[in-house]
């Protein structure tokens, strides 16, 4: 039996071919530093890919990730550390690496919101704060363990967030949106305001320092110097590993199945009697839970935080990142945080217009591919099925 | 309090909620037609508002000096560009999203502001940087004790008042407004009823927009200055008063503008803790409220089709 499952199981060399490839194109794409030749790398991108799907290699690729899921997963990490090591000492690339991280870590989160549950969050960005502010203010005046701070930061979004639970289950479409936008707005105005946090200017975080290890020493394995980054880096690998791994076991559990019926249809799902505030609560709390981490870390790593950096716009660009890499499809997030993070940064020449570009691009995917780059599959419930 | 002081409150809460009410009943009228949220809106506003502006710099460059017709010439200009704006808008980014979620109308019309917003500030000559509006209404002032009555303000005032008027009459009183109530109430039957959808859906667009580019044109010679970020925070709180009030009703439109102004004046005024934080209240007030009637103040209609 199992022998027949193992044949019907699609190949895993087309998934591992992949990974290397991209491997190797993230790393010369980090690396360049002459637009011209950036530009070209991007072209260069856009045109592989869409060869790669008229050709149907891309269906392959997407076959052999489905079903050996698990094992690529680990070489996906490999990959991850292959390229933290070739940049072990530049410390702009590895900070951007460590962005891509935990930005991936929050629409993760988000993800259960929108994509399993179906509720609307428009205020990621500020759960994010949220955290990021816990860090600063915990690492300045107390001396709780670090570990702890980032959880206490969790736990404080999802805690504050569920000060939103009771509009958030009342209301419905347009008048869910403006919960959590109005709550978007407030936070950004009252850390403005604020003179405890720093007001407009914001706070200093103390770096992470684990049993004695501080994170923002640079340090040296044999002889070679290795950026302070490569301590976030393990932490934030660390941290997307196991959300990943958490939001995918829930995607495919009977709780997983619960938030799929509640978001295509709320009324057939209670009246097969689902707790339909029940398993919104648990998503809401969740994402939140899962946000207000990544953004603790990030303060930390960041070093700084300022209400300028948690605004509705940048909670926009989070739901962006869903949209674009398919919501509801994991392995999309993580491809669509690469496209949105890393692009402007390399791109200097076009700094000032990379918000028209990128609202522009938004625009067309809408237009054209609104189920996003890698739309989610349709749920498996045996293994090698196909539907 | 003095009574002139608090006439001056007053006067100033019923200038910003004029502002809001323009911007919310474009929400509300889009609403209508199209069930969506048209997040542009706030900054078709900006855009209108910078229109008039090369509009004025452009006559007056030409050697036009005549207030009146400075100002009358703005209005047309501004208004009649952003009619056509909202009707492009509608024609080619939300309907052909009909089909699609909500969600992606509301991102699509988002990053549209977004451009808008991008646009002005990357191509108007120094659009970084806040634009002197001129001041082209009368500014003679009544003094009442503290209260400083101004014409413009008062002017104004009025001017807002006639649109909502004019808008409510055309709605109710004309053929195109049946057709607009028509399609907002049931699309289907009022297609087999012959009413043209799509010239019902870009006129609505028109109309809204053109409020927009009004509301701009208050704005700029209300606080005689304008910026490119100005249209995203106005469209926020239309947005908001549209729904304290109740999508897809007019008065609820105008009752959430006003509440949204009180609560900002009530919170600079009356409130122990200082001005600053009367962004914060006005939005707590407001997720109070849209927590306790979920559905707005001026109820919507609806019923669970299964």
């Amino acid at each position: 039996m199992s022998e027949v499952m193992q044949k019907m199981r699609a190949p895993l060399l087309p998934g591992v071919v992949a990974l290397a490839l991209s491997t190797a194109y993230l790393i010369a794409l980090l690396a360049a530093e002459k637009q011209a030749l950036i530009i070209g790398l991007l072209a260069f991108a856009v045109v592989a890919v869409l060869a790669a799907h008229y050709l149907g290699w891309l269906n392959l690729v997407s076959r052999s990730f489905a079903d050996q899921e698990d094992v690529l997963g680990i070489y996906a990490i490999l990959a991850a550390c292959v390229v933290a090591a070739f940049f072990h000492d530049n410390h702009f690339v590895l900070l951007l690496f460590v962005t891509v991280l935990l930005y991936t870590v929050a629409t993760l989160g988000l993800n259960i919101q929108f994509g399993y549950a179906g509720v609307l969050n428009f205020a990621g960005a500020s759960f994010f704060g949220i955290g990021a502010y816990t860090s600063a203010v915990l690492s300045t005046y107390t001396a709780v363990p670090h570990l702890l701070v980032l959880l206490i930061g969790g736990m404080l979004a999802a805690l504050i967030g569920s000060l939103l639970l009771v509009p958030v289950l009342r209301t419905r479409g347009h008048y869910a949106a403006l919960v959590t936008i109005a709550f978007a707005l407030l936070l950004k105005t009252f850390l403005e305001v604020n003179n405890v946090l720093g007001g407009p200017q914001g706070m200093q975080v103390k770096g992470m320092s684990i049993l004695g290890w501080s994170f923002n020493d640079n340090f040296e394995i044999g002889k070679i110097e290795m950026s302070f980054y490569l301590n976030y880096f393990v932490v934030s690998m660390l941290l997307l590993t196991g959300t990943f791994v958490l939001v995918r076991r829930l995607e495919r559990s009977w709780i997983g199945l619960n938030l799929d019926a509640l978001r295509l249809d709320e009324i057939a799902a209670s009246c097969f009697g689902l707790d339909i505030a029940r398993w919104k609560i648990t998503a809401f709390l969740l994402g939140n839970f899962l946000i207000g981490i990544a953004g603790a870390l990030f303060g930390m790593v960041g070093g700084f935080v300022a209400p300028n950096n948690y605004t509705f716009a940048d909670s926009l660009i989070m739901v962006s990142i869903l949209l674009l890499g398919g919501i509801g499809n994991p392995w999309g997030l993580v491809v669509a945080t690469f496209i949105v993070v890393v692009v402007p940064e390399k791109l200097q020449t076009i700094q000032e217009y990379r918000i028209l570009l990128f609202a522009l691009i938004v625009i067309m995917m809408l237009l054209f591919r609104p189920e996003g780059l890698l739309p989610r599959p349709v749920r498996r419930y045996f293994p090698g099925w196909r539907a | 309090m003095d009574v002139g002081l608090l006439a001056q409150y007053v006067m100033n809460g019923l200038m910003l909620g004029m502002m809001y009410t323009l911007v919310a009943v474009g929400f509300t009228l889009f609403f209508g037609v199209l069930d969506i949220i048209k997040f542009s809106h706030g900054d078709v506003l900006t855009v209108g508002a910078f229109t008039a502006l090369a509009t004025y710099i452009g006559l007056r460059s030409a050697g036009v000096s005549s207030t009146p017709l400075l100002l009358l010439a703005m209005l047309v200009v501004a208004i009649l560009a952003m009619a056509a704006l909202g009707m492009l808008i509608a024609r080619y980014l939300v309907m052909p999203l009909r089909s699609a979620p909500a969600l992606n109308t509301l991102l699509i019309t988002l990053m549209l502001g977004t451009v808008l917003r991008e646009l002005v500030r990357l191509f108007y000559p120094q659009g970084a940087n806040p634009k002197p509006f001129p001041a082209l209404l009368p500014t003679a002032s009544i003094n009442l004790g503290q209260f400083n009555l101004r014409l413009d303000n008062a002017l104004m005032l009025a001017a807002g008042g006639l649109a909502i008027v004019g808008l409510q009459l055309l709605l109710n009183r004309t053929k195109l407004g049946l057709a607009i109530r028509a399609v907002a109430q049931d699309e289907e039957t009022a297609r087999t009823m012959g009413v043209n959808f799509t010239a019902v859906v870009l006129i609505t667009f028109a109309i809204g927009s053109a409020l927009a580019a009004y509301a701009g044109i208050m704005n700029g010679l209300y606080y005689n200055e304008i910026n490119f970020g100005m249209g995203l925070y106005l469209g926020v709180i239309g947005f908001a008063a549209a729904i304290i009030g109740g999508l897809g009703s007019i008065y609820g439109a105008i009752l959430g503008g006003f509440l949204f102004a009180a609560l900002q004046t009530i919170g600079t005024v009356a409130l122990p803790f200082a001005s600053a934080y009367k962004d914060v209240f006005a939005f707590t007030v407001v997720i109070a409220l849209i927590a306790w009637r979920p559905t707005g103040l001026i109820q919507e209609k609806i019923s669970e089709r299964v």
